[in-house]
């Protein structure tokens, strides 16, 4: 074929150069479309929940939001800032008691147990939890701590939190210990540095953003769960104990409960909470982006 | 110079010659080495002299870095690896299991093939290996810093910098930075594993100068691919072939007078 016929049957498809390669570049051709398609599709959807909430939501907001505690049923007004101080102190207890057993697991698995049947079994335990039904770690610590405490309480809610963050931070810490090159742990042990010393000054060292990264993304991810809490923490529509013992006050129940209401100003309410929720995780998403991206630099 | 036409001529002489005086460091007997089950190092037998740089030659995976990987046993961190028989370093045997290999590897400092700064300021990562077993006043430790600094050739470079971080130096630059964090420890043998293939040929030769230098108070061992550079620095050399010794001697008479065909042909590039 000269080059002239090439560059003609160029602008519209491939030369013919047999029956293979035509059916391969409409496959081609397919393929691209249809992911785009899906790909749009995927994104639309995204788009219409955050352009509802962000209209709903900002004509839900105003100071008495923050300052003012649940309404009661048919009162007006009122506000969710029982709601927020609660899910912000259920959220940092959850990530308190999950971090240090995350951290250090994933370290077991990255750095000691390797290709043991040990960590062999771990990971996959671990990889189960992960894609556990939230309610049943809600049922577990029912059974484990509000039966035998006698009630509902923050610090239940905290734990149930933590059960979901554990997994997700066991997985980033040593998927990213994994990403630190053997030669640095070898370089570190031939200047006589115990395997300790080796793993705590220059592993987590190297594997520093990574990490931060994945416990701040276990925090948006038990930010804005549900089911662990009802049978928890439950929910306060006063300002709870500063115990924590009894119910306490949180933004996702508080949205389940007030979206589905008869009152106006309660389902404002509860566009405002999904609001504020959503900002957050976006934040903590964007801030845990930056940090990924500095240590790139750096 | 020489009486046989070799590729690697011009650079024979250039290091001092071998001190045959020096005695004997580090000395190796009937040392097998196992990965797994394969044996990759065979009843090697093998001396090195003190204060005299000797190195490792051979094609690739003839167990040239195998050997040295034993003299600081860095090779245990991995379990299916393990050697027998007997590594002598002044008259103790290190593969002794009542040897602390920590405190063996404070003594037998390693650099390695690529440049392994920590993620740390270049002060810190000097610093890291002296802090591991001496403590040290502020003031000292600064004096021993800027010591191994100016023996590694780095300070000049480096004294106004030695807050930012080791990864941002050149390629050349960390891998000094790695011999100044290796000498700052004050060992007594050094091993240098092709610490010179990963850079350019400006930076390999300030790294070659700085090992003809640092003989004067270490017994050095270096693996080489690079013939040229085991001819201009050492005064020892050993031709490791498939796991054996195939023949070790002075420098100049390994590359002027080999005994062994094999050695000639390996040296003279007509194998390997």
């Amino acid at each position: 074929m000269d080059n002239a016929a090439y560059r003609k049957a160029s602008t519209t498809a491939p030369a013919p150069w047999g029956r293979v390669r035509r059916s391969r570049y409409w496959a081609d051709r397919a393929l691209k479309i249809v992911s785009t398609l899906f790909t749009a599709l995927g994104a639309f959807v995204l788009g219409w929940i955050l352009l509802m909430l962000l209209v709903e939501g900002i004509g839900g907001l105003s100071p008495a939001v923050f300052t003012e505690t649940t309404p009661g049923p048919g009162t007006e007004g009122g506000g969710i800032a029982n709601a927020i101080v609660g899910s912000l102190i259920l959220t940092v207890l959850g990530i308190v008691v999950a971090t240090p057993i995350g951290v250090l697991a994933g370290t077991y698995l990255a750095e000691y147990g390797k290709d043991s049947t040990l960590a062999t079994v771990i990971r996959f335990v671990n990889d189960i939890l992960l894609a556990a039904p939230s309610i049943l770690i809600g049922l577990f610590v029912y059974m484990l701590m509000v039966q035998p405490m006698g009630g509902y309480s923050g610090w239940a809610g905290g734990v149930a939190l933590a059960i979901i963050a554990v997994p997700v931070i066991v997985r980033s810490t040593e998927d990213m210990l994994r990403l630190v090159p053997g030669s640095l742990r070898e370089a570190g042990a031939a200047l006589g540095a115990p395997m300790s010393t080796v793993i705590v000054k220059i592993s987590w060292k190297a594997a520093r953003a990574g990490m931060v990264t994945g416990v701040i993304l276990a925090t948006a991810r038990i930010a804005g769960e549900t089911a662990p809490l009802l049978f928890t923490a439950l929910n306060n529509n006063f300002w709870f104990s500063p115990t924590l013992m009894g119910g306490v006050s949180n933004l996702p129940v508080t949205i389940y409960q007030f979206a589905l209401a008869p009152y106006q100003n309660w389902r404002e309410l509860a566009w405002a909470g999904a609001l504020i929720i959503t900002l957050s995780i976006l934040g903590l998403s964007i801030v845990a982006r930056l940090i990924l991206k500095k240590d790139k630099v750096r | 110079m020489s009486t046989i036409a070799l590729n690697t001529s011009s650079a024979i002489g250039n290091a001092a010659a071998a001190d045959a005086s020096a005695p004997v460091r580090i000395a190796v007997k009937d040392l097998n080495f196992y990965y797994g089950d394969f044996r990759s190092l065979k009843d090697i037998a093998l001396d090195f002299y003190d204060r005299q740089v000797t190195a490792l030659i051979g094609p690739s995976g003839c167990g040239k870095s195998t050997l040295l990987r034993t003299f600081n046993r860095i090779y245990s961190l991995y379990p299916e690896q393990r050697a027998e028989g007997q590594i002598l370093l002044d008259g103790q045997n290190i593969l002794s299991s009542s040897i602390d290999v920590n405190e063996l590897r404070a003594r037998v400092g390693m650099v390695f093939q690529k440049p392994t700064p920590f993620p740390m300021s270049i002060y810190d990562n000097i610093a890291f290996g002296i802090r591991l077993y001496e403590k040290l006043p502020k003031s000292e430790l600064d004096g021993r810093v800027e010591e191994a600094l100016r023996k590694a050739a780095l300070w000049d470079e480096v004294k106004d910098k030695l807050r930012q971080s080791g990864m941002g130096l050149s390629g050349g630059q960390q891998q000094r930075l790695c011999i100044a964090r290796t000498i700052a420890q004050r060992p007594e043998v050094i091993l240098l594993d092709e610490p010179t293939s990963a850079l350019d040929p400006i930076s390999t030769g300030k790294i070659e100068e700085l090992i003809e230098q640092l003989r004067s108070e270490f017994t050095i061992v270096i693996v080489t691919h690079n013939m040229q550079q085991a001819a201009r620095i050492s005064q020892y050399t050993a031709f490791m072939y498939l796991g054996e010794l195939v023949e070790f001697g002075p420098t100049t008479k390994m590359f002027m007078n080999p005994v062994k065909k094999q050695t000639q042909d390996y040296i003279t590039g007509r194998f390997g």
